[in-house]
């Protein structure tokens, strides 16, 4: 079966005053149907430009720019995303592909009701009448788990709580019931409780519609319980990609390792909005990335000969497993 | 909310009682102070103005005489005219409509072709056209607005004769088509200095409005170009303007005395003008107390509108 | 967004770091700032030396050359009603509106600074009553205040520049207000208070060198305003007073003439608008070079 989503070779530049920035390069994953993938990694790794040059909502070409390749299965056959014309682009986003950003209040709108909010995309996406598309909004805030749906349709985004805002969003993006959902830190601004109640809604979405969702995070708490499979990012690539389990139980790329290290118990969650602890030293300045490996400088494994000289490319040590790193072999036994 | 608006009425009556303490100083700063009206009055002995002063409580402490100022005034009794002894009041208002159709044309004229340049600069920002618009709105800040008026009289009404170049309406002649074609070019010579400002600070809240996160969000749900600017960023970027607008008040006031002057416009700023010239104070210090008062109410206005149209406080 | 974020600290910690060569670079990028400062230094020269190198003096009559238009006799930008060369009056008039301009900047500036950092420094009640005294003189439109103040004094050079100058020191004022309030809080303030520093040591030599920046900005626009200002009350007759010619004045009785001399009205507007604008454009490259916040295109 061919993969819901497919991205090859990604790669993204900034270009300002200050000269150019190659915020994601060689990246490549596919998501399939129905599964979850979640991307973890330090901050500013590249995994929530990796998710906006998906939806193309980087900035426009001179000051950004984006090549690869990303090809996603729509209602209507295969489509190149980054082929398509901006027109055409304007009905796979919210429509086949929605996403849902960490900040559920600046994300929403904060002059609009949270019910118009959502009819707005039911209408750009479904047609209808506003009354019907109203009708449908409730509806959604239902289905997210909304008490009193009705009332709360006629709320402004500063009078929810933040996991109900969050709810709003994931009704607002499932409008026009896509097939894959872009997550961006959903969680990471809540408290633990509700952390949970979004983590259980969406995997109730999932099993209810065959949802395929990317979901970025930081807490690999969260990664053991939702995902499937994972890919850890490292400076602006991937270094690491397995199935969850295996990535917990052995992971090979020392990068992923220190991760995991960090956290004390992977079922302890994470406090809200708290970041990784942090691995000795810095992720390197994307302007002045090393021409070899990008963690050497901070890697206990590196072998300055090796490691110093060329950068290591992704390696498959298993169906599913892949690395980027010139010594997993001795890191894996 | 309730409260916030009560506030506000509170400290603009306190503003009110400064400006009505700056009003009342500038009155007794004038040659002969509020007594110079019967000095001029012909046959009228020293003894007499003595009898007179007394009267008005001119010999009370100056606090006293300020209370019972400002009593008189907020009874509506603003004086007399020097000129004709009409009530100060009255003379204001048959003088104030003129002057507020020039305001409001002006500023709908204003605020039309303002929103449009501000948010076609923000969405171009860097472009040819930006620049121009940034040189084009500096420059027009620059003019001074008497001069851009003869300009264009020098244009339309001197070289094209397409246009009248003054008054509000030709005698006789009562037409909506008249009155018009009257109030063109004094409203748009008025408008420009507020085209150039709104202009301005629409580009800037439309480009801070463009780089929020809701913005993105309606972007990632699909919506268009046109629907993204119209519900989302314009709906938000006007809120600060709102303010501006109360804040531009005095410049607009300002605006209008000089284009009234220059296209002699039947308005509060011809008569401000007029008064000065006969050194009629009472109607000077009534003018200078109206527009005070107008700028108060209209940043007032603006409070409430913004209420109106922003939740967040609306329902705090 | 690092080195933001650094520069941002270290100016929370400690004084704001000096950004002068940053600024110079900045403000030479300006290319409209830079014609603009080229085009104040032509107009202040030209005032300056100009009239001397004239054939005409300002005010001499030559009925015979009555009305002539530019470049078309004798008077190179022509003459007006009374034959007087409109060149050497503009150049005139333009030492007396630039005086006027800078003076009255000087004034006001100094009335807006001592006033902003007495509010800003003492706040509370003192403060409060000071901001509220700016909030109600920006209540009147200034021309109207101007012209009213213009009418009631003797109408000179200096009651001109002084009404001027009383008119426009409240932006100033707010600004230092503002600014004052956000460094008094600061460590070293904090520091030089424990240290016992006197109040207008602390107001004069701790804080006021930390806001020269916006007070340079909003000076460098007042001498537009101030010019403006004078143009405006000239032009209705409470200014300058003729047979000093002032850029304002020249144009008092332009408007009878618009049919016959349209000369006599355009050239000495465009000369205001462009040096108003010039300085204005000065003000905004400024603004632009000093604020660490701002955006330029690459
Ligand atoms: N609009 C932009 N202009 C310039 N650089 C950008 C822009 N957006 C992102 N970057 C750069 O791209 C890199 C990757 O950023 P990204 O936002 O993807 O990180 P992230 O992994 O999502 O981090 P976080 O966990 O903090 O969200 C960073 O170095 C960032 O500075
Ligand atoms: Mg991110």
């Amino acid at each position: 079966m061919s993969a819901l989503l497919d991205v090859e070779d990604l790669a993204v530049r900034f270009r300002s005053d200050s000269g150019e920035v190659t915020a994601l390069e060689g990246v490549s994953f596919s998501v399939a149907a129905g599964e979850t993938l979640a991307i973890v990694g330090e901050s500013s790794s590249g995994k929530s430009v990796s998710a906006l040059a998906i939806m193309r909502l980087l900035p426009p070409a001179p000051a950004c720019r984006v090549t690869g390749r990303i090809r996603f299965q729509g209602r209507d056959g295969p489509i190149s995303l980054l082929d398509l014309p901006e027109r055409a682009m304007v009905a796979v986003r919210g429509g086949e592909i929605a996403m849902i950003f960490q900040e559920p209040m600046t994300s929403l709108n904060p002059v609009h009701m949270i019910g118009r909010q959502i009819a707005e995309a039911v209408l750009a996406h479904e047609g209808g009448g506003k009354t019907a598309a109203l009708r449908r909004a409730i509806e959604l805030l239902d289905l997210v788990g909304i008490p009193d749906a009705a009332r709360r349709a006629e709320s402004y985004p500063h009078q929810l709580s933040g996991g109900m805002r969050q709810r709003a969003m994931i009704a607002m993006a499932l409008a026009s019931r896509p097939k894959l959902l872009i997550a961006d830190e959903p969680t990471t601004a809540l408290d633990v409780t509700v952390q949970a109640q979004i983590l259980d809604l969406l995997r109730r979405l999932q099993a209810e519609t065959g949802l395929a969702i990317i979901f970025i995070t930081h807490n690999l708490g969260v990664v053991a319980e939702i995902a499937d499979r994972t890919l850890v990012m490292y400076s602006g690539q991937v270094v690491e990609e397995a199935p969850t389990a295996s990535l917990l139980a052995a992971p090979l790329m020392p990068y992923t390792r220190g991760l995991l290290n960090s956290v004390p118990r992977l079922e302890a969650a994470l406090r809200p909005g708290q970041r990784l602890p942090a691995i000795a030293g810095n992720v390197p300045d994307p302007r002045h990335r090393p021409a070899a490996c990008t963690f050497q400088p901070r890697c206990d494994w590196a072998q300055p000969d090796i490691c110093g000289v060329t950068r290591p490319g992704m390696e498959r040590v298993a169906e599913a497993h892949l690395v980027r790193c010139a010594r997993w072999r001795e890191i894996a036994v | 909310m309730a409260r916030y608006l009560l506030s506000r009425i509170g400290q603009s009556l306190f503003l009110l009682l400064i400006v009505s303490i700056i009003g009342f100083a500038l009155l007794h700063l004038t040659p002969g102070g509020p007594l110079s009206q019967f000095a001029l009055t012909p046959g009228m002995t020293a003894a007499d103005l003595h009898r007179i002063a007394h009267e008005m409580g001119l010999d009370q402490p100056l606090p006293i005489q300020y209370l019972v100022w400002l009593w008189h005034l907020l009874q509506g009794d603003w004086g007399r005219s020097y000129r004709d002894q009409e009530p100060v009041l009255a003379i204001i208002g048959e003088h104030l409509p003129a002057t507020l159709e020039l305001m409001a044309s002006s500023t709908i004229l204003a605020v039309i072709i303002g929103t449009w340049v501000g948010v076609l600069s923000a969405m171009r920002r860097y472009s040819v056209a930006d620049y121009l618009a940034t040189i084009g709105a500096m420059v027009a800040l620059s003019i001074p607005t008497f001069w851009f008026g003869l300009v264009v009289i020098y244009i339309f009404s001197v070289s094209l004769e397409w246009l009248p170049s003054g008054g509000i309406a030709t005698i006789g002649n009562g037409s909506v088509l008249d009155l018009a074609r009257h109030l063109i070019l004094p409203c748009v010579v008025l408008a420009l200095v507020t085209v150039a400002t709104w202009s301005r600070y629409m580009r800037s809240a439309t480009l801070d409005v463009a780089a929020q996160d809701y913005v993105r969000t309606a972007r990632a749900k699909g919506l268009r170009p046109g629907q993204i600017l119209r519900q989302h960023i314009l709906r938000n970027a006007m809120l600060p303007m709102i303010t501006l607008a109360g804040l531009q008040l005095p410049t607009l006031l300002g605006g209008a005395l000089v284009a009234e002057t220059v296209f002699t416009w039947p308005g509060m700023g011809r008569l401000f003008l007029d008064s000065l010239g006969y050194r009629d104070y009472p109607v000077v210090m009534g003018l200078l107390m109206v527009s005070a008062i107008l700028t108060l109410i209209g940043n007032l206005a603006a409070d409430i509108l913004y209420v109106v149209f922003d939740p967040r406080v609306r329902l705090a | 967004m690092s080195g933001v974020g650094t520069s941002q600290m270290e100016m929370a910690a400690g004084k704001p770091v000096r950004q002068g060569n940053r600024a110079v670079r900045r403000f030479l990028r300006h290319r409209l700032a830079i014609i603009g400062l080229l085009i104040i230094l032509f107009l202040v020269l030209a005032c300056a030396i100009g009239p001397s190198l004239l054939p005409y003096n300002q005010l001499h009559i030559d009925l015979r050359h009555r009305f002539q238009a530019p470049f078309m006799g004798p008077h190179i930008l022509g003459s007006d009603q009374l034959g007087r060369d409109l060149l050497a009056r503009l150049l005139m008039a333009g030492r007396i509106s630039l005086t006027v301009g800078f003076v009255a900047m000087v004034l006001s500036t100094a009335v807006g600074v001592i006033i902003g950092l007495a509010s800003g420094f003492y706040g509370g009640r003192i403060g409060g009553a000071l901001m509220r005294l700016v909030d109600a003189v920006l209540c009147f439109p200034s021309i109207f205040l101007l012209l009213t103040l213009a009418a009631l004094t003797t109408p000179s050079l200096l009651t001109i520049t002084v009404i001027i100058a009383l008119t426009a020191w409240m932006q100033v004022a707010r600004i230092v207000d503002g600014q004052v309030r956000a460094l008094r809080e600061r460590d070293y303030m904090i520091a030089a208070e424990a240290l016992g520093a006197s109040d207008s040591r602390l107001m004069f030599r701790e804080l006021l060198p930390n806001i020269v920046a916006p007070i340079v900005v909003s000076a460098t626009l007042n001498v537009a305003n101030a010019i403006l200002m004078e143009a405006y009350v000239s032009y209705l007759g409470y200014g300058i007073q003729p047979p000093t010619p002032s850029w304002g004045n020249m144009l008092n009785n332009a408007q009878e003439y618009l049919t016959t001399a349209p000369w006599l009205a355009l050239l000495p507007g465009a000369v205001i608008t462009l040096a108003v604008s010039s300085f204005n454009f000065v003000g905004d490259g400024l603004r632009d070079a000093l604020d660490p916040h701002m955006d330029l295109p690459g």
